[in-house]
């Protein structure tokens, strides 16, 4: 219904290290300040102050436990937005051209004039994320922050999304993942980076780069090296004293 | 194609203000961009010392905070009964003449019956200013009840702690541990560190029962059982003696290892150090065989130096510890199954520890001159850096637990050295150089100096001429001598009870204490309400000042409202809680961004407003004109002494605009705000690492007015202070403690690091109460303050009971049940989830997530008030009674910090109830429920 275009000049994105990110929601939160201020309709808010209070966010944080098959369980913070797929479904399925990718940089963005809430792009989106805004009826997904990684109103510095800009970590990357000279491209290839869902044939431009391996300390074998003793135990104070201070 | 043309470059704000975050103790910078007058989006500012630009989720929250419905409108007066929440509006003026009438008779009968307690303070250099003007001796903000052990076990060891006093060396470090952090305590600083150093594959080992957070990014997690950290440290420390893997230079330069210890059990001084003349501890010089004070030009301490004098003989720190610290009880295999940890997990980390520090040693060519004159090319990193918060803090011996982490820290050499721990301005600071609490009272009249401070032993105890304690919280007391920030916790219990005496006024600030800031939260809610035989309020008088309707504004008796951090000045001293950083010092302000549209005042002006009424030496001259109008020309215009105000930045001198010592400038202010609200001196090179040895950089502090001379000191390992008080409890000295606590001081006070069982544990029975029971702050959100928060409380709306798999499939636990919870003080129903990465002992929750109907303008259907719950209801201020007629104050018996974590639970499934409980009726509230929907949008 709505054509993607066959190329684009570029392919923004995030790359998010799953090995730093410590779930503490700071790029949700500034996400949903930038975009409730920003872009489009603000991201409401339903029973703000109730018993089920209800708001449009463009970002979130899930955990997971993890069970690996030696040593204990690991937690996976895990932060999941638009990944600007190459293959949007949530743009051809629009039936009124109002979610489209951008030609020249990739984003996926919803034209909130033309938008009319039917959500079938949030159906369509494998990965849940696009949500409709309860207040303005239409749908809303994060922009990449197109108002601010152009513009001329910020230092140069800032021109980067809310959430790249605030996440204390570091655990959040912007740039052009169709240069594969990038820091972005690099980084992906270091840590060998992947696709959420490969299979999904939708081409994800958003890479996550996996956790390291863990609990190393625990797996502990004949060849696990243990600090020597400096004397026999049996020589007691005296006899450590005599081996430990003859080292100054 | 269909693609619209868009505005890339929109106009993002009219104006950005820059000031200090206050969404949780951070204290981050932010740019507050502003459209319209009204504040449109905040961020982190690039430039400042704390966040360098990024920001938290709380942080970014703020414009919710600002613009909460729960902010208090006009200064309110009582008319239900206490509890209720049925108020009338005043004016100020009835406000403060109702508040100064009688304060100003207490003061003139008897100051102490005033308690003036100011919770989550942030200007405490102010407040104490103020109560030690008024004169009671009742005075301080929350240290007791949070984190006490740490700051109080880390000045005694070294000279400063974590978080303000100090921090790891994130550009060099290659292995950095993590004891029992809450997850905001030095919030975006941890973060960022933790980033920088995995982005260049360093190691962090996270030790903590609980797997979240930083925890879940650690390379290797220590899922320990809780209280047992200081078993498991000194385990650590077991090996690396044993091993020979430990830094004898920096022990017998730096530290109190090669001081000469008196060993004659016969002794009045048993265990007390060696002093020459003039006082200094003295050593046995290696090249002369003699003994020599320990900072003597040129002298090199022997760590097993020894001395026959008059009879008695002496030798050395180290050598005591060698025989305390190599024993087998300190093995691995001794404490492991009592930590939950293998015996060969703990020498993998002893390995590690030891080869990181001492294999992956590295310089940095600087060359330095240390206290004794000598000069040092390089400086030797020890790449080994940690940081520990509450986790560690909120047990009975949490004391000793800092002290032996401390004592691993300095065993390794990693103290104020490249890669390592490294302390912010105006730490290091000894013992010696703060002050000794203070509690002398004169009618009409100021105490007779500070209220809290560093006792060195028995002398400076807290006690009146009878021997009864001088404070309500019992602080420095033979119950907890060592309570360097007060005992918050136990003020209303105290006072409730008259014990050690009535008071007439409960004033407190920020302490939602009828909630979460308090143990037994059910019972103190019945103090605070509870009416003698004339139907007279027990505590007679409560004041209380606070942004939000909180649980607490219920209770009072007047309310003085607060603004919100936006709204008002202060200023974040290097006299109070500073926000250094390693390589500089740094203060900064809050200035109102945004003007109230409420009849509030920030509270600091309150207090000088009060202080003018009243008259107050240090507020009024001598006619009784007041010095200062409000906060504001305090900050600017109040020296402490002559040269040494709030604020270091921007000071008169001689020539112009000075920096550090100075006299008042008018413009300090404005120039604050120009800069960006904070300033910041960083410190030379040569005086970067060994500050509290190194000439270099003792004199930097001395002309920024940290010191008034230069504090070069030793590394406390054993810790003199402790010694006198047990050589009391031995029966020497004049000030004798009660029989009944003898055995404990001596215990407990041991001089160097020791652990010993919660003391719960010899209250409540273990084998009924298996359980340990801990919560933890969110990241997203902060004490009680992010609930209300229409953002935040959409992450973290409800707070689970969080099960190990053992107990889960023990009790036949599935997703949706809920559990009764049991410990020997209480009873709460909370539904419970199950998380594999957890203690298989342990059960947690998030902090203070739970409220009360009414309050924090929610509905009274929100989850937080339904499902929400609070441990506090399980946790009790005192012991369980024994059955000795005595009260046992639930807290460290060397410092009074609250045991929050000691808690021993048993769970059982029940049938889910309709809510979490105990539950509690509805308050009423000051204020109107919050809106249904929001959409803020403050630009066209």
């Amino acid at each position: 219904m709505t054509a993607l275009p066959e190329r684009t000049d570029k392919k923004l994105g995030l790359v998010i290290d799953l090995d730093t990110c410590v779930g503490c929601h700071a790029c949700v939160v500034a996400c949903k300040g930038w975009n409730t201020e920003n872009y489009g309709a603000p991201l409401s808010d339903q029973h703000a102050y109730g018993a089920t209070p209800s708001g449009t966010f463009l970002n979130r944080v899930h955990a997971y436990e993890v069970q690996p098959d030696r040593g204990p369980a690991q937690t996976v913070h895990f932060p999941k937005s638009c990944l600007h797929c190459d293959d949007a479904p949530c743009v051809t399925v629009c039936p009124t051209g109002a979610s489209y990718k951008r030609v020249e940089d990739g984003i996926v963005l919803v034209n909130e004039d033309d938008c009319i809430g039917c959500g079938l792009c949030a159906w369509a989106c494998p990965y849940g994320a696009r949500e409709l805004d309860r207040a303005a009826g239409v749908m809303k997904k994060c922009t990449l922050c197109v108002d601010r990684i152009y513009n001329e109103n910020l230092p140069e510095e800032d021109r980067t999304p809310a959430c790249v800009r605030t996440c204390p970590a570091g655990a959040r990357h912007f740039g052009d993942l169709g240069d594969p000279d990038s820091a972005v491209s690099q980084l992906v290839m270091d840590r060998e980076g992947v696709d959420l869902m490969p299979e999904l044939v939708t081409k994800p431009v958003n890479k996550y780069l996996p956790p390291r391996p863990k609990d190393d300390l625990d797996q502990i074998d004949v060849l696990s090296p243990f600090l020597q003793p400096v004397a026999e135990p049996a020589k007691g104070i005296a006899g450590w004293l005599d081996r430990v201070l003859e080292k100054i | 194609m269909n693609q619209p043309k868009l505005n890339l470059s929109p106009k993002v704000s009219d104006e950005v203000r820059k000031t200090t975050c206050y969404m949780c103790a951070c204290r981050c910078g932010i740019n507050v961009h502003l459209k319209d007058g009204k504040v449109a989006y905040i961020e982190g500012n690039r430039d400042h010392p704390v966040n360098k630009g990024v920001l938290c989720a709380k942080g970014s929250a703020g414009i919710m905070q600002v613009n909460a419905p729960s902010r208090l409108r006009a200064p309110l007066k009582r008319v239900g009964k206490r509890g209720e929440g049925k108020f009338e509006e005043i004016t100020w003026d009835e406000a403060l003449d109702i508040a100064a009438d009688r304060l100003t008779r207490i003061r003139n009968d008897d100051p102490s019956k005033l308690a003036f307690f100011t919770g989550r303070d942030q200007s405490q250099s102010f407040t104490s200013f103020w109560a030690q003007n008024f004169g009671t001796p009742n005075y301080a903000a929350h240290g007791g009840f949070c984190s006490v052990n740490m700051a109080a076990g880390g000045i005694y060891t070294m000279g400063g702690a974590f978080w303000e006093f100090g921090q790891p060396d994130w550009d060099h470090t290659k292995l950095f541990m993590l004891f029992g952090v809450a997850e905001d305590h030095d919030s975006n600083p941890i973060k960022m560190g933790i980033g920088k150093i995995k982005a260049r594959g360093a190691r962090v080992i996270g030790v903590n029962p609980i797997r979240s957070g930083y925890n879940a990014v650690a390379d290797d997690w220590v899922g320990i059982t809780p209280g047992t950290d200081g078993l498991f440290i000194l385990a650590l420390v077991h090996e690396l003696m044993k091993a020979g893997k430990i830094d004898l230079d920096y022990l017998s330069r730096y530290t109190n290892a090669p001081v000469l210890v008196n060993a004659d059990a016969k002794s009045s001084e048993f265990g007390l150090f060696l002093r020459d003349d003039d006082g200094k501890m003295l050593v046995i010089d290696k090249t002369t065989g003699k003994p020599a004070p320990f900072d003597q030009p040129g002298v090199r301490p022997d760590l097993n130096g020894k001395l026959r004098i008059r009879g008695v003989t002496h030798g050395t720190v180290f050598v005591k510890m060698a025989e305390r610290y190599l024993d087998p009880a300190h093995a691995p295999e001794a404490v492991a199954d009592r930590c939950g940890i293998k015996a060969d997990k703990i020498r993998r980390i002893a390995f590690e520890l030891a080869r990181v520090a001492f294999d992956e040693a590295f310089e940095i060519d600087q060359p330095w001159t240390d206290f004794r004159g000598e000069r040092h090319e390089k400086m030797v990193g020890r790449p080994v850096s940690m940081h520990a918060m509450r986790g560690i803090s909120a047990h009975s011996n949490g004391f000793q637990t800092c002290r032996a982490l401390h004592t691993l820290q300095i065993l390794l050499g990693t103290v104020e050295v490249p890669g390592g721990f490294r302390f912010k301005p105006p730490y290091p600071k000894p013992v010696e150089a703060h002050p000794k609490p203070h509690c002398k009272v004169t009618p009409g009249a100021p105490l007779d100096g500070p209220h809290l401070g560093f006792v060195r032993g028995p002398e400076d105890l807290a006690l009146r001429d009878d021997g009864t304690a001088a404070r309500i919280d019992k602080a420095f007391t033979w119950d907890n001598p060592m309570s360097a920030h007060g005992m918050m916790h136990m003020v209303i219990s105290n006072a409730h009870a008259g014990d050690p005496y009535k008071i007439d006024t409960l004033f407190m600030y920020m302490a939602n204490m009828s909630w979460n800031s308090s143990m037994n939260t059910s019972g103190v809610m019945k103090m605070l309400t509870d009416t003698d035989e004339n139907g007279d309020y027990v505590i007679p008088n409560i004041i209380y000042s606070d942004a939000y309707s909180s649980e607490m504004v219920a209770f009072a008796d007047l309310v003085l409202p607060d603004t919100t951090y936006l709204e008002r000045h202060d200023c974040i001293s290097l006299l109070d809680r500073p926000i250094c950083e390693a390589d500089g010092a740094a203060d900064a302000i809050r200035w109102p961004v945004i003007e109230p549209d409420r009849d509030v005042r920030g509270f600091q002006t309150v207090l000088v407003q009060l202080a003018n009424k009243m008259g107050l030496p240090g507020f009024t001259d001598e006619d009784g004109s007041a010095k200062y109008a409000d906060y504001a020309d305090y900050i600017v215009n109040h020296q402490r002494k002559p040269g040494i105000g709030p604020l270091a930045g921007w000071r008169m001198g001689d020539n112009g605009i000075t920096h550090g010592r100075g006299a008042p400038n008018e413009a300090q202010l404005d120039s604050y705000i120009a800069n960006g609200g904070f300033f910041v001196e960083h410190i030379p090179d040569e005086a970067l690492y060994y500050k509290p040895w190194n000439s270099a950089y003792q004199d930097w502090a001395v002309e920024l007015g940290l010191y008034d001379s230069p504090q070069p000191y030793l590394f406390q390992l054993y810790c003199e202070p402790m010694r006198k008080f047990q050589l009391a409890a031995e029966g020497h000295g004049d000030r004798q403690p009660p029989d009944h606590l003898r055995e404990r001081i001596k215990a407990t006070l041991d001089p160097l690091p020791i652990w010993y069982p919660p003391m719960e544990d010899g209250h409540v029975d273990p084998v009924e109460y298996p359980i340990h029971a801990l919560t933890q702050r969110p990241m997203a959100m902060y004490h009680s303050w992010g609930s209300q928060n229409a953002w935040l409380r959409q992450i973290h709306g409800r707070n689970p009971l969080y099960l190990p798999t053992r107990l889960w499939e023990a009790h036949g636990f599935a997703d949706g049940d809920w559990a009764e919870v049991t410990s020997a003080h209480g009873k709460i129903t909370v539904p419970v989830a199950h998380q594999a990465g957890l203690n298989e002992n342990t059960v947690w929750t998030w902090n203070a997530i739970g409220k009360r109907k009414g309050a924090w303008a929610l509905d009274d259907d929100a989850t937080e008030a339904t499902k929400g719950f609070l441990l506090n209801h399980l946790i009790h201020e005192l012991l369980p009674p024994r059955g000795d007629g005595l009260r046992w104050s639930n807290s460290d018996p060397i410092t009074g910090q609250a045991a929050w974590f000691d808690l021993r639970v048993k769970i059982e499934k029940v049938a889910p109830p309709a809510e979490a409980q105990p539950s509690f009726p509805p308050q009423d509230a000051p204020v109107p429920r919050g809106p249904e929907d929001l959409a803020w949008k403050v630009g066209q």
